[in-house]
């Protein structure tokens, strides 16, 4: 007897129920998945509602109830394990919620074509006042404070989802960013009630911009090594700060800047040590003096400048959360706003590929059109591929962070910025190269974009430290399992059953099919679900390779730790594509098959830098490179820069 | 006196900036998947009601719209930029070919009496089918004064002075309300809708009714035939003189040799 399952009726019980049908059915050996293929009039009609009206109760009872936690999804990978629930790719939970979106969107993208100058914004190295005002006018500034204090209340993906729209003018799109999702999210997350009642209507509306203020001359990726003090008055009721920072978006136009100061601070014992302590600076306080505005490569209508603090008097009811625990909000605010760079970055992506798909279309060289030659469309695929990835991994993130009351998402937060720093990069050199010449010329807006896709790997934190803090993140996690197998190896015979699994484990190098992804994807993504478990199993023998190699010094192998990361990274983009081609699929999105067209190159090509990554790790630094790599670098800086022989050289014999 | 009500129709039509692409059917134009929005002159219209509340000579504007479920996407911009409730008229997707500016102007017609207003905003035509037709036909159906391509619109003692846009340059007239207007491009430039007042245009009143519900049966009069591209423009070509340019046009006919 075939049962048949609806894939896409199953939606909207609650995920675990999900799994536990599942996991039943898997245990017959008469069943098959029909996975809905929406019929025309499912998609045109928007009445037709993809579940049956049985099923409305329980979606009532998912629609308020959000879930506590979420099992860290990358972190379990480095102990090869597989949260399915990824698989799954998540969704608003009303047709309304999405249109409602929609609706915002359209006004913005609207205003943002017509009323932004991009060209003149970037060549004066400014936005115009008006614009400034306007943007306020239309809400842009408030996007995530709460309706109460007059602003949009977006959640995650709302946020995101106004950012593949505000990234068609990167300067701007960084002022806001600059405003909200750093500035003011201090007193967003860890602001007091009055706090939040003082300062937040007027940052709503735009009326007062918010800057925030961490990195210092001797301190930008070591931000815990900061020097601007805040010592405490006699009286006790006021701080003083003083010192400076640079590099601070906003900081010339900011009437509200969260600043991070050292502030001395007496434990139990009676032992005095400094600690990062954040604060809610007004200009209006005094003694705030902002440098002259920096020029810069990209990004150049940003107002970036110094700041600088001389004797400000900040009375302690400004103190943002506790004094001393600074460092820890600076960490939040800087997690929680790192995802959007996903979607602000495929939005500009999608832009520029249709820019340069229509130059390739019309454009005629050798008598052919630019788009029947090969190597033009292998830059088209990649910057399609690359979009996808992205758009998929930001959304994955964002819309798994609204489901849950405390997610731990930073791992997967810093994956999607790193993913999508590099790939805008990537992709917008690779849209500038298909015009070529054209491209290079500043009355083309390419050149525009390259430049302010720069800053992307530099600024939410470097690339290279995002990658040792996914690294590091993750072993961190593991190690603490794999601290029972280690006590274990101390004493085998305690636990034989467990230290013979763990052998077998250990000892076979291939990867078995345990875990049956298969099952929650649709039916022809089968090989794409079989390279998510083999190179989860072989990330698992990666890291613990490592950790017995190195153990805690593990912290000192950054060649090894960046690999690390990038399998983590690969995998995760995998798992985003593949979870969304399969909701696709079952829903039967136009274009689909597209989109599953892009998931498989893209697990292609993931799949081999995966294998040159687990390789790498595996054979050593004497095999690897590394080994050789270190000693290059040594005498470049032995040398103080290039160190071979010119190649005229001659000897004077 | 208490403040005029007015009624503003809104119609859902390809965004302008979109490359329109006809059917390979060649009855009709792709609409599938194609972006749409406000017709522009119907935006300027809503403007100019919502101008006429802030300066407090009308109290109430109620937005219609004829069409399938997509229109009340039209619908929520016009609430956002300022209307105060919605009508929507829902006409089936496969009726929706049929509908033409008879039937609108007489489903208008009973909604404007409906909802006793003094003032039937319209845009001048919509920049899909270019008729120009709604407002006049309404005017005839309620039998009330039309001032047609308004440039600008100015409230007097129970009548409007109307400046219209014409072929010979600009017309004043005084017309008696109630009346209807339809507005050209100059009247004013409309506002974006704000994302707050797009947040609080959902709790606005929007209603669903149907044409048979104002006794209007959408029954079509005539039957297109065919839709085709323009053609496709031509190399021109340069001439070096005034006297060739003059010897190539006598050539092709375009001049009395």
């Amino acid at each position: 007897m075939l049962k048949i399952i609806s894939l896409n009726g199953l939606k909207h019980i609650e995920r675990k129920f999900k799994r536990e049908v599942l996991s039943n059915l898997s245990e017959s050996n008469n069943y098959a998945f029909l996975c809905r293929h929406c019929s025309k009039a499912v998609q045109q009609s928007k009445t037709s509602l993809p579940y049956s009206k049985g099923q409305d109760a329980k979606l009532a009872l998912k629609q308020k109830g959000k879930r506590q936690k979420n099992i860290p999804f990358v972190k379990e990978l480095f102990l090869g394990r597989f949260d399915k629930e990824m698989l799954l790719f998540p969704e608003l939970d009303k047709y309304e919620d999405v249109e409602h979106l929609n609706e915002l969107i359209a006004p913005v993208e609207r205003f943002f074509t017509e009323n932004v100058d991009s060209q003149s914004i970037d060549i004066e190295g400014e936005i115009p006042k008006e614009l400034i005002r306007q943007l306020g006018e239309l809400g842009l500034f408030g996007q995530q404070i709460p309706h109460e204090y007059g602003g949009l209340e977006l959640d995650a993906t709302g946020y995101a989802r106004m950012a593949e729209v505000t990234a068609m003018d990167a300067s701007v799109a960084v002022t806001f960013a600059g405003h909200q999702a750093i500035g003011l999210k201090g007193i967003l997350i860890a602001g007091t009630r009055e706090q939040k009642e003082k300062y937040l209507p007027k940052l709503a509306t735009g009326e007062q911009l918010a800057a925030f203020c961490l990195t210092e001359p001797s301190s930008g990726s070591d931000a815990a090594s900061i020097q601007t003090r805040a010592t405490l008055s006699e009286d006790g009721k006021t701080f003083h700060l003083n010192g400076g920072k640079i590099w601070i978006t906003n900081g010339g136009i900011a009437d509200v800047f969260t600043v991070f100061a050292k502030t001395e601070v007496t434990d139990e014992q009676g032992n005095r040590e400094d600690k990062m302590t954040a604060f809610i600076v007004e200009r209006a306080f005094g003694g705030i003096t902002s440098g002259k505005p920096e020029d810069k490569l990209g990004i150049r209508g940003s107002n970036t400048c110094e700041v600088h603090f001389d004797n400000t008097p900040v009375p302690i009811e400004n103190v943002l959360g506790e004094v001393g625990g600074g460092f820890k909000i600076a960490m939040n605010i800087l997690n929680s706003g790192r995802f959007s760079m996903g979607s602000s970055g495929a939005g500009m992506l999608k832009k520029l590929i249709g820019f340069a798909a229509e130059h390739a279309i019309s454009r005629t060289q050798f008598k052919e059109k630019l788009m029947n030659f090969g190597l033009i469309q292998e830059k088209f695929s990649t910057m399609a591929v690359t979009t996808y990835a992205m758009e998929s991994m930001a959304y994955l993130t964002a819309l798994n962070l609204d489901s849950y009351v405390e997610p731990d998402l930073s791992v997967e937060a810093a994956i999607v910025k790193v993913f999508s720093s590099e790939g805008c990069w990537n992709c917008a050199s690779e849209s500038l190269q298909v015009l070529g010449g054209l491209g290079y010329m500043k009355t083309y807006p390419y050149e525009r974009y390259l430049r302010d896709a720069r800053i992307l790997m530099i600024f939410e934190g470097t690339n290279e430290i995002l990658r040792l803090f996914i690294a590091m993140n993750c072993l961190k996690y593991a190690g603490k399992e794999l601290k029972e197998f280690q006590k274990l190896l101390r004493n085998p015979l305690k636990n034989p059953s467990a230290m013979f699994l763990f052998m077998r484990k250990m000892s076979s190098r291939k990867p078995k099919k345990v875990m049956h992804l298969n099952e929650e994807l649709h039916p022809t993504l089968q090989h794409e679900a079989w390279m998510l478990e083999q190179w989860t199993q072989y990330l698992e023998k990666a890291v613990q390779k490592l950790l017995r190699q190195y153990g805690n010094s593990i912290i000192d192998e950054q060649f090894h730790l960046k690999r690390l990361a990038d399998m983590a990274i690969d995998l995760y983009a995998m798992t985003a594509c593949i979870g969304r081609t399969s909701r696709s699929l079952c829903m039967g999105l136009k274009n689909n098959d597209h989109e599953k067209t892009m998931t498989q190159l893209f697990c292609k090509e993931a799949v081999h830098r995966l294998e040159n990554n687990f390789e790498a790790i595996m054979s050593g630094d004497q095999s690897n490179g590394d080994d050789l790599r270190r000693q290059i670098a040594e005498k470049v800086f032995t040398e103080h820069g290039y160190a071979a022989s010119h190649p005229l050289t001659k000897n004077k014999f | 006196m208490s403040g005029l009500r007015i009624l503003v129709g809104c119609k859902r039509v390809i965004d302008y900036a979109v490359k329109v692409r006809v059917r390979p059917d060649k009855l009709g134009v792709v609409t599938e998947g194609v972006k749409h929005s406000m017709n522009p002159f119907d935006e300027i219209a809503v403007e100019e009601a919502v101008r006429l509340k802030e300066k407090k000579l009308a109290s109430e504007i109620i937005v219609a719209s004829c069409g399938p479920q997509q229109n009340q996407e039209t619908l929520r911009t016009a609430l956002a930029m300022g209307a105060d409730k919605a009508i929507h008229v829902l006409v089936e997707d496969k009726d929706y070919s049929n509908l033409q500016p008879i039937h609108v102007s007489k489903l208008l017609a009973k909604i404007a009496a409906e909802e006793k207003v003094d003032i039937v905003l319209l845009g001048k035509q919509a920049i899909d089918d270019d008729c120009n037709q709604t407002g006049q036909m309404l005017a005839a159906i309620l039998d009330w004064p039309q001032g047609t391509f308004a440039s600008k619109v100015v409230k007097k003692d129970g009548s409007l002075d109307v400046t219209r846009e014409v072929d010979g340059g600009l017309e004043t007239i005084n017309i008696k309300l109630p009346a209807v207007i339809t507005t050209d491009l100059r009247l004013n430039e409309p506002r974006y809708a704000t994302l707050p007042n797009i947040m609080k245009a959902k709790k606005k009143p929007l209603t669903t009714k149907k044409p048979s519900d104002y006794g209007v049966e959408i029954k079509s009069s005539h039957q297109v035939l065919s839709v085709e591209d323009p053609p496709t423009r031509e190399a021109g070509q340069k001439v070096e003189s005034v006297d060739l340019l003059v010897a190539k046009l006598k050539e092709a006919g375009f001049m009395k040799s």
